[in-house]
């Protein structure tokens, strides 16, 4: 496989991975929890599109966004009494959400996979050159990119996205200023599940067997990639999550193919390593003395 | 006496059952600036962060132009006419200044005249025009003071709270902040001043009350300024 082949797919990968990154930045950065539910509004994605896969698309992918977005809102409701808890409590208290999801879905589907069957014609392989790339592949960097543009010009350009950026950075201040905290940490939540959403059409694609664990092991990966990234800051938290992405791709290349059970400790190595030499995360940078008299 | 913007009555304000403010009662009429002057700890800022709903009252009341604001979220009291410039301002260093100037508009109720606002404010500040695209963080400790008192005139604020407008800044740069609250003040806004430099703010309020340990000692007038031995007597509780 050409180092161009091992780059692309890396890339759309970690574009993926971005999006799933960039869900858990958005709720963080303006309520300072760490979601780990996040992985459920995925499989709740997953399953919609498995349960109308026998319906036009159009129905599927509403089907899929719009059971995102209910779940998402759900959660938001559910975790208003912890605005005022410790983060300790808040992150317990979406664990619990998160393992109470995939019961649910246990008891609903079963363990065994189930195939969403969904876009697979994406799966065959266009030919550029003498690169042989899955439709996919091309979808997941076009999809990613956009919704990735889209999200930035929504925070960078409206008044809500402003609101949502000055709540981050000193929620306390914010709200001095008239900022509702009830509605910046819902639109985040609104955010987070359509680009939650996107990401879930575009891993069914290539994972098509969904389980009830299926977006919570997508979500661990993703938040070490936050983690390694930089949690205080949504761009940083994102590129993390393209860097989990691109390495995982790049070491599942790499790798020899009876080595490949060892890419998640070559990853988590990987982690460990970058944070020993940068604990504040791969892009993330030491304040600086803002404040000048 | 013109109709009250703020009337505040036997405020009692605890934290971990610690009073820090105490049967505290006050009035500002409409367009008066009316002084809090007094020590550390006094109940000075306590007495900002009640009125605006961030630490509950243990008893008494706070009125906004005849209206409790009891029980009400900030953001409410904010979209109700209340603008606070914060202690050490705090801006947001990250966001450009025309970005800061923007959430000012949040606690508008309506965004009618709001350009005119934003005008208005850059002519009596014209570091937020020139500087409109430059990171806030990066501004002079002054500027960014003109920024913070901008940020909340464009709110159009009934009443404007600032807490320790001269903080940290130099004495020349203290004179160019008054300078301003003077011509804020002269557009009839109604301005509630707390202030660690006593002799300023006596000079400039129309009344200024001395506030020790939580408690309301003893209310000045502009004639007082030159008063030193009183102003000290008042802080020390002699």
């Amino acid at each position: 496989m050409s180092v161009l082949q091992t780059l692309v797919d890396a890339i759309a990968l970690g574009l993926v991975y971005a999006l799933v990154a960039m869900g858990i930045g958005l709720v963080f950065g303006v309520m300072r929890l760490v979601n780990f539910a996040h992985g459920e509004l995925i499989t709740a994605g997953a399953y919609a599109l498995m349960l109308t896969n026998h319906l036009p698309l159009a129905v599927g992918l509403a089907a899929c966004f719009g059971a995102v977005v209910v779940l998402a809102l759900a959660m938001e409701t559910a975790y208003r009494p912890l605005r005022t808890t410790t983060p300790t409590t808040m992150l317990v208290t979406t664990f619990a959400v998160s393992f109470l999801l995939q019961a649910v879905a246990l008891l609903a589907f079963g363990a065994r996979g189930q195939n969403v069957g969904v876009l697979s014609e994406l799966n065959r392989a266009a030919s550029i050159g003498d690169l042989r790339i899955r439709w996919v592949t091309l979808v997941s960097i076009g999809v990613g990119a956009v919704l990735l543009a889209a999200t930035a010009l929504v925070l960078a350009r409206t008044d809500i996205g402003l609101q949502m950026r000055a709540a981050s950075m000193d929620a306390p201040t914010a709200q001095l200023l008239g900022v509702r905290a009830s509605t910046v940490i819902r639109f985040a939540f609104l955010l987070a599940a359509v680009v939650a959403a996107a990401a879930t059409v575009l891993l069914t694609v290539q994972r098509p067997l969904v389980t009830p664990s299926y977006g919570f092991q997508l979500v661990i990966p993703a938040l070490v990639g936050v983690v390694v990234g930089g949690m205080d800051r949504l761009v940083t938290a994102t590129l993390g999550g393209f860097a989990i992405g691109f390495a995982a791709a790049v070491l599942g290349d790499v790798l020899p193919a009876d080595g490949r059970v060892f890419l998640d400790s070559a990853l988590f190595l990987l982690v460990i390593l970058v944070l020993l030499v940068r604990p504040g995360g791969l892009f993330g940078r030491s304040r600086a003395a803002w404040e000048r008299v | 006496m013109p109709e009250a913007v703020l009337a505040i009555r036997d405020l009692e304000v605890r934290y971990a059952g610690v009073p820090a403010v105490r049967r505290l009662s006050l009035e500002v009429a409409r367009g008066e600036v009316v002084g809090l002057v007094g020590p550390n700890g006094a109940g000075k800022s306590t007495t900002l962060l009640a009125i605006m709903g961030v630490v509950a009252p243990h008893r008494g009341e706070i009125l906004l132009a005849g209206r409790p604001l009891g029980g009400q979220r900030t953001e409410a009291i904010v979209r109700s006419g209340v603008a606070l410039v914060p202690e050490r301002r705090h801006i947001f260093p990250e966001l450009t200044v025309e970005e800061n100037l923007r959430l000012g508009l949040v606690g508008r109720r309506s965004r009618e005249g709001a350009g005119e606002d934003l005008d208005r404010v850059a002519g009596l500040f014209p570091v937020v025009r020139d500087a409109r695209h430059r990171p806030a963080g990066v501004l002079s400790g002054g500027q960014q003071q003109q920024l913070a008192i901008a940020r909340a005139l464009v709110a159009r604020p009934q009443l404007l709270l600032l807490d320790e407008p001269s903080l940290g800044l130099a004495p020349a740069v203290v004179d160019g902040v008054f300078d301003a609250l003077a011509e804020i003040r002269a557009g009839g806004v109604t301005i509630l001043l707390v202030e660690q430099r006593a002799q300023f703010a006596v000079g400039f309020a129309d009344r200024t009350h001395v506030l020790a340990n939580g408690e309301l000692r003893l209310t000045l007038t502009p004639a007082d300024a030159g008063d030193t031995e009183r102003i000290t007597a008042a802080y020390f509780g002699s």
